[in-house]
């Protein structure tokens, strides 16, 4: 079993390599246009948010619609970091990160005792909650935002810290943790009757995922050079939340396909924005009646690969499908 | 109504009502007067408020789902009032009805097409569908009839009542009996109707209800039917009031009617009502004597308060969750 799992991981990391490597020639050769160097790192940003707000609302079937907010966060105070205490880059990303997580654990702690429809509602109201005190703090800009920020984020730190995100959260899944939040999800009364602290881990999944969030935040603003309110909206946590749904929730590699669909609908149709919300609203209602269970279902890739060559080898981590 | 009367009475003063309300607060001789001031303003938001609020309970209390989408509706709703001025001509209250027919007729065919084949489905896939629903209302809204805000017909004459150095215009006055009269009306049909004894059946118990020879689906048609209506009714209202409509107008009232709802314990309809009044009384006085800008995050603030002291709301009874 662990054994299986390092090879993975190995032929994981390997394919990683190589994509990464394909990417940075096109890249530094200048193959790619702006445009599309524009689209791989949004992708690589949305990919993060993506796969750590599946933690929450996939793997613990809660329902966060806060993940801008928490964006957000990472996004000003390591900008803050940057620009005011003249960090390092890392630094100030870390930091972004590290308030996210704080804010995401005292969010948390409160708003998870809600059920489903309330903590949708809670979440998105406190993401609305932080956007708003951004947007009344003049320090940092206020209405207009804050300029000027160094960019520092490459392709190569955005990659570098997607596979980070990526790795650590495919790990979280597969440990004791993850199987206690995947019995959270599948029947939380039962889990706590097998002396599982639903709170503690509904609160565990939600701070890793803020993390997350936070780490994107701070490669956003510093990839583009900006931060600004406008765009932290309850529509971005909307877009995050069309990913990880098209994908399928639950399952980490139907976050990344996600991820990269709606990346190149949104870029494809950039000129016609009101084209894409359309065809994403349509997207949403018509997967919800047709497959709820979005283009992954519960199951990863790699274990249906897997699964498909070694005939009769259960594949790991998922239980029986939603009710 | 009798409008002419007035139109030409003594009392007609062509001013913009914002400018009057603006210059109440800052010739207001007192703070006691003020605060009363606020608290008119706030009444008459607050009605509309829960004129959309009772839409989210009553639907809440059928069939236990949060209708994102009925903002949108809500939005609709001042859309008709506001070709059935200007291109049919309609005085104040053809318009009004129009507009609530032509909600209503909507509220149904969304719960038709988009909501009743998941009425089994786990909660995360119906709430999705409704996020869903709500972009793809607000994004068809924008690609038929232009992003642009639009103008609204004064379909009641602006008259300004002074009493005692308090300041109400007719328009609050219109608002204020339109919602005692519509929320009459909605108690007398579920109360005293058979239509709305099945409705109170069909939320007590769904399955005993059906057993008991009650139509299910055609209960949940009749709320869903009367519940866009009175967002219909709303929308009109606001037109009026803020002269001023916008394809997204409705995200942010709808959200905060949900929150009056859950304020006042969501599925209780003397409960919306109440929590729309407390709820536009709040940010009444909030914009009067804080700042405007805190408004939303204020009303985003009473939600979390309230779910997380009270979380059934005002005049719920605390229910104990049955394994």
């Amino acid at each position: 079993m662990i054994k299986r799992l390092r090879k993975q991981d190995a032929i994981f990391l390997l394919i990683s390599f190589v994509v990464f490597a394909a990417f940075q020639f096109l890249i530094s050769e200048r193959i790619l246009s702006s445009f599309w160097r524009l689209n791989i790192a949004v992708i690589c940003l949305n990919i993060i948010l993506a796969s750590s707000l599946n933690l929450i609302n996939g793997v613990t079937g809660q329902f966060s619609l806060g993940h801008a907010g928490f964006m957000a966060v990472g996004a000003y105070v390591s900008a803050v970091c940057t620009m005011f205490f003249h960090l390092p880059f890392i630094c100030s990303i870390l930091a972004g990160a590290a308030a996210a997580g704080v804010l995401g654990f005292c969010i948390g702690v409160p708003t998870l005792h809600l059920q489903g429809d309330y903590l949708a509602i809670a979440t998105l109201g406190m993401g609305e909650i932080i956007r708003i005190t951004i947007l009344n703090i003049p320090q940092v800009g206020g209405a207009s935002g804050m300029s000027g920020i160094p960019t520092e984020t490459t392709f190569t730190w955005l990659f570098f810290c997607m596979i980070v995100t990526l790795f650590v959260l495919k790990n979280i899944i597969n440990s004791n943790q993850g199987r206690a939040c995947l019995s959270v999800r599948e029947n939380d009364i039962a889990a706590s009757a097998m002396g599982i602290n639903t709170t503690e881990f509904k609160v565990f999944a939600f701070t890793v995922a803020s993390i997350f969030a936070g780490l994107a935040g701070g490669l956003f603003s510093h990839y583009f050079g900006i931060a600004h309110p406008s765009s932290f909206t309850f529509m971005r946590s909307f877009d995050i939340m069309t990913m990880v749904v098209l994908g399928g929730l639950g399952s980490l590699s139907g976050s990344i396909i996600g991820a990269v669909i709606l990346t190149f609908i949104a870029a494809a149709m950039q000129s016609y924005p009101e084209y894409r919300m359309i065809v994403y609203a349509l997207l949403l209602i018509i997967l919800m009646l047709y497959r709820p269970n979005g283009i992954c279902g519960d199951k990863e890739l790699v274990s249906v690969i897997l699964g498909r060559f070694k005939k009769g080898g259960k594949h790991d981590g998922t239980v029986a499908e939603n009710k | 109504m009798h409008g002419r009367s007035i139109r030409y009475g003594v009392l007609h003063i062509p001013i913009e009502i914002e400018g009057i309300r603006r210059g109440a607060i800052m010739l207001g001789d007192t703070l006691f007067l003020q605060f009363i001031q606020q608290l008119i303003n706030g009444i008459s938001l607050g009605s509309i408020y829960a004129l959309i609020a009772l839409g989210y309970t009553m639907v809440y209390g059928i069939m236990k789902l949060i209708n994102f989408a009925h903002g949108d509706v809500y939005m609709v709703g001042a859309y008709v009032g506001f070709f059935a001025a200007t291109a049919v001509r309609l005085p104040f209250f053809p318009s009004i009805l129009l507009a609530m027919v032509v909600t209503g007729i909507l509220g149904m065919a969304v719960e038709r097409l988009a909501y009743k084949p998941l009425r089994h489905s786990p909660k995360i896939a119906i709430l999705t569908t409704a996020i869903g629903v709500s972009l793809f209302l607000e994004y068809t809204t924008m690609l038929v009839l232009t992003p642009q805000p639009r103008t609204f017909p004064p379909l009641l004459p602006e008259t300004i009542y002074t009493v005692g150095g308090l300041i109400v215009s007719f328009q609050q006055l219109v608002i204020l009996v339109v919602s005692i009269i519509l929320m009459i009306l909605l108690t007398y049909v579920v109360n005293r109707t058979k239509m709305g004894k099945a409705m109170r059946a069909v939320s007590y118990d769904p399955d005993a209800a059906q057993l008991m020879g009650i139509n299910v689906d055609k209960t949940i048609s009749f709320t869903f039917f009367v519940g866009s209506s009175l967002a219909g009714a709303a929308g009109v209202l606001v037109g009026i009031y803020y002269n001023s409509i916008e394809p997204l107008m409705g995200i942010m009232p709808g959200m905060k009617a949900f929150i009056a709802a859950v304020l006042g314990g969501i599925g209780i309809i003397p409960g919306a009502m109440a929590g729309g009044l407390i709820l536009g009384i709040v940010e009444a006085l909030i914009s009067g004597f804080i700042s405007s800008t805190f408004r939303d995050a204020a009303a985003f603030a009473i939600l979390i308060i309230i779910l997380l002291i009270k979380p059934t709301g005002l005049l719920g009874k605390n229910e104990h969750e049955k394994v």
